[in-house]
């Protein structure tokens, strides 16, 4: 039935864990809309023939609808529309709330392609590797203009928003390659802007991940753009500390834990700062990004605004390395591994 | 209608009394219908007493020719495009010149085509007609309402020609502002065609306020009127925002303001909440008045009293009103928090339980009715097909977790089109065609239009159906290369779109052929009981040849008075058709 209804509907290969959650919610509106435009029609049809003309000043009755039929006329569309809407709310919360074990990638769009930087060091164009049965986390920001990443065989698709960054999970569930669109008109070559996913299976991954860490790559998916100084063997929070450095953003912020101009940046991550304003955030992706780039819009209570923005002096690439080098500054790792991972964002937070 | 009141009207008993029950309406009478000798189309021939008129008729004559101007251009570019699609890559035009014609495409069909359409020709044409007035309450605002639609799209038509845009219809910041293309005349264009759209809104609020005839109370009003009185609360309320906004992308454009950039200081997506916040009432505004087409025609064809009139006309009022809280179902991948967007979605189902209430209410006039199947009909018809399944894909798509997969895809576009040129140009159509004979005093062929509908129809759903699966396969929108997978249902597409381009040309010959050539049509040629088709076709200057009291309201199928009285006893200037013996009132 799934099968026959997928192919009917010419509805892409289901490959993440919300492809057959979602299209059996659209099995199921699309097949009462059939039926609602198929009793409409027919009722409409058997009027015509049933009443049709008989003479040509012929008087009709005046029929009115009782209180009965008024409230049918209400509560029948009524109850099937906000049933929908319960049903298809329910699935986009899940989509909206990663699990805490999900595994991070950073995507980078730009006109006209996708950029995909693993925290683990490697980064690649246009091609995103993810394993099979994890759960994989997202974050993503664009160079220029609006753009979207669009999976059709995962059913999701989010804008990658410039300034900002937004978030995205799924599992993938069966190996193979799936296409990526831009799926928001981004100029001349935005049919172009299209890339691939290859889910494979985790030991595979895993193995590919470590073969390109070593920064000699066996294979790489593409090269870095040029102009671009990511060096593939260095991970994202060593690039991170280096940008710091570069960006004198050590200057206030101290990564020890003692006061200094900005707050510190130990255990940042996962904090919930109270504002000038009173108003308590919590410290995550969205927020960070947000102080690098527009710093005065919320200043954490006990510091004096006078951080400048630092707007078009990072850039989204640097932006990513420090947000990982922000999240790895714990106090309470054991080893050099334990990296803080995974999202902290609960659903209707926000992006 | 046999028992005729001495009250009036006594022209409906000279063009209906001859006609025998079983008779072809025109054909077998024994009286034909005589063209009047004085009516609005030659009180005064000059150039100028056509471009200065302040006759409301014969302003809505000069938004029908400018409109239509704006239907065939925006069709053209629709046929381009339809074409380019035919092969992946690249097929007739380049990217560039692809990306600007889906642009004109939107811009043409929507702000000067879509949105005056009904109310700026049939809405100026016949509110008055309805109210029992002699005009609208500001007949030189009206005036002004054309020159400023006329300088908007010229000054848009003059970008389009110079460098033209290719950000699409929706000016998307931050691409509308470092776009190389010449985007700002377009957004120049658009706010002062705005312009036109606001005082129109005012003109007929004003109108339906203040000029009602003696006896003809809120709950008398033809539906056409409440709907194009809930339309005129959008345009009056909704199009300054756009307005504001389409400067605020200017400026930025122009001096850098940095509203919408982020690289300085702006969001993009607030540009997104102002946009929507009028796009998305902007599509109450398409679609109410054709609504409010099909209550008319409904009951003409079904020669039936309107089945629920309240609720029809109080669900025109909420859609108006709780359109103005659905904007955010454009943003559920764009950025905006879970919970609104789940609040956006169960708020936009709302529109959809108001169309069906209005849906089961002409189904529901049908029901012992006395039915002709006339080309309006035929319109009515795919009308309703299009309006329930383009309805409810609608709710489909503010159901969140669908739009996911469906947002920015052909699956939208489809449903879009299935709105816009399904319903909206179904009932321009049947408004065309059912108050063709009043406009212009003629009748057009039947059956060529009832061929030309079947076409139009058909042509129609085989060019957007395909695109609804397009969507569900994963096709986005404003692709100029696809992938090879979606080249059949492409093929598809563009074959019905032809199937419609011809369709469009069929009607334009027949109808401009029965300007000329066509019978006169009599003031009544469908037996109506509406108001509008008490006064001669075409009407005189002044509407009536007196002042008008009205007796019931216009879908009195059931008793054999006549909805309108004329008190005074003016005579009617030598009609030398049946209209004569009309206006001599009680």
């Amino acid at each position: 039935m799934n099968e026959l209804m997928r192919r009917m509907l010419f509805l892409p290969e289901q490959a993440s864990n919300f492809s057959t959650d979602v299209d059996h919610l659209h099995y199921f509106v699309i097949l009462t809309t059939l039926v609602m435009s198929f009793l409409v029609g027919v009722t409409a049809l058997y009027f015509f023939w049933r009443y049709r003309q008989r003479s040509r000043d012929q008087l009709t009755p005046d029929v009115q609808p009782g209180p009965g039929m008024e409230v049918m006329f209400v509560v029948l569309p009524l109850v099937f529309f906000v049933g929908w809407g319960i049903a298809g709310f329910r699935d986009y919360v899940r989509m909206q709330t990663p699990p805490k074990d999900a595994m991070d990638v950073y995507v980078m769009a730009k006109q006209w392609m996708w950029k995909f930087s693993y925290p683990e060091g490697p980064s690649s164009l246009s091609v995103l590797r993810v394993p099979t049965g994890r759960p994989v986390r997202l974050l993503l920001t664009s160079r220029d203009v609006i753009h979207s990443f669009f999976v059709p065989a995962f059913r999701l698709k989010r804008d990658a928003v410039p300034g900002r960054y937004t978030q995205m999970w799924f599992v993938p569930t069966k190996p193979g390659r799936y296409p990526i669109f831009c799926a928001e008109y981004c100029g001349l070559s935005h049919s172009n802007m299209t890339g691939e996913v290859v889910a494979m299976d985790p030991a595979e991954f895993d193995a590919w991940l470590a073969d390109q860490r070593t920064g000699f790559p066996q294979a790489q998916d593409s090269a870095a753009s040029p102009g671009e100084e990511v060096a593939a063997d260095a991970s994202l929070v060593e690039q991170g500390r280096a940008a710091a450095v570069r960006n004198g953003c050590l200057k206030c912020h101290s990564v020890d834990g003692s006061p200094h101009i900005g707050p510190t940046w130990l255990d940042l991550y996962g904090r919930t700062e109270t504002m000038t304003t009173g108003e308590k955030i919590l410290a995550e992706e969205a927020y960070l990004t947000q102080s690098m780039m527009d710093p005065l819009a919320y200043v954490v209570a006990g510091f004096q605004p006078v951080m400048p923005s630092f707007m078009g002096l990072i850039s989204p690439a640097e932006t990513a390395a420090l947000l990982e080098y922000i999240k790895s500054l714990r106090s309470d790792r054991r080893g050099g591994e334990d990296r803080f991972r995974g999202p902290l964002n609960e659903p209707a937070v926000g992006q | 209608m046999s028992p005729q009141s001495d009250s009036s009207a006594a022209q409906i008993t000279a063009e209906t009394a001859p006609a025998e029950p079983s008779a072809p309406p025109e054909a077998a009478r024994p009286e034909e219908p005589r063209f009047p000798a004085r009516h609005y189309l030659n009180d005064g021939h000059t150039i100028r007493s056509w471009l200065l008129t302040v006759d409301h008729k014969r302003i809505a004559i000069l938004y029908l020719v400018l409109v239509l101007t704006a239907f065939l251009l925006g069709g053209i570019f629709a046929m381009v495009v339809r074409l380019e699609l035919l092969t992946p890559g690249p097929t007739i035009i380049d990217a560039l010149t692809y990306n600007r014609a889906f642009t004109l495409h939107g811009v043409i069909m929507i702000f000067l085509f879509m949105i005056p359409a009904i109310p700026a020709v049939f809405g100026n044409f016949f509110l008055p007609i309805m109210l029992g007035a002699k005009d609208v309450a500001f007949p030189r605002l009206n005036l002004l309402s054309v020159y400023l639609y006329v300088a908007g799209a010229a000054l848009a038509l003059w970008g389009m020609i110079h460098g033209g845009a290719d950000t699409g219809w929706t000016f998307y910041t931050p691409y509308s502002t470092i776009t190389p293309t010449n985007v700002v005349p377009i957004l120049l264009g658009a706010f002062i065609v705005g312009f036109s759209s606001i005082l129109t809104g005012i003109n007929f609020i004003t109108s339906i306020h203040t000029l009602r005839a003696p006896g003809l109370t809120w709950m008398r009003l033809p539906l056409f009127i409440w709907s194009l009185y809930a339309t005129a609360v959008i345009q009056i309320l909704a199009t300054p925002v756009l307005g504001l906004l389409l400067l605020l992308v200017a400026a930025e454009h122009f001096f850098g303001f940095g509203l919408f950039d982020p690289a300085r200081g702006g969001d993009p997506i607030l540009y997104q909440h102002l946009f929507w916040f009028y796009s998305h009432p902007a599509v109450y505004i398409m679609v109410l008045p054709a609504m409010g087409v099909i209550s008319e025609v409904v009951t003409t064809f079904a020669r039936k009293h309107i089945f629920g009139y309240r609720m029809i006309a109080y669900s025109s009022l909420g859609i108006a009103f709780v359109g103005f809280f659905t904007w955010g179902h454009h943003l559920f991948v764009s950025g905006e928090s879970a919970f609104d967007a789940g609040a956006f979605g169960i708020l936009s189902m709302f529109v959809g339980v108001f169309t069906a209430i209005k849906t089961f209410n002409w189904v529901g006039t049908l029901y012992r009715g006395a039915i002709t199947f006339k080309t309006p009909f035929a319109y009515l018809c795919g009308f309703l097909y299009f309006i329930v399944f383009g309805g409810m894909t609608g709710v489909a798509v503010a159901t969140v977790s669908l739009d996911v997969h469906w947002h920015d895809s052909y699956f939208v576009v489809a449903h879009f089109h299935f709105i816009m040129v399904g319903a909206v140009v179904m009932a321009f159509l049947a408004a065309l065609h059912y108050w063709f004979p009043k406009m212009f005093g003629k009748r057009y062929p039947e059956g060529w239009g009832l061929v030309a509908a079947s076409l139009i129809i058909l042509g129609f759903n085989a060019t957007f159906i395909p695109q609804f699966l397009l969507g569900n396969a994963g096709m986005p929108r404003r692709y100029y290369n696809y992938q090879p997978q979606f080249q059949a249902l492409h093929v598809a597409s563009t074959t019905g779109a032809s199937l419609l381009a011809f369709g469009f040309l069929l009607i334009a010959i027949y109808l401009l052929l029965s300007l000329k050539y066509g019978k006169p049509a009599g003031p009544n040629p469908w037996g109506s009981r509406a108001f509008e088709w008490t006064t001669q076709s075409p009407p005189l200057t002044e509407n009536y040849p007196g002042a008008v009291t009205v007796l019931s309201g216009p879908y009195a199928y059931h008793v054999a008075q006549s909805p309108i009285a004329l008190t005074t006893n003016r005579p009617t200037d030598g009609g030398g058709g049946t209209r004569e013996g009309g206006g001599h009132a009680a």
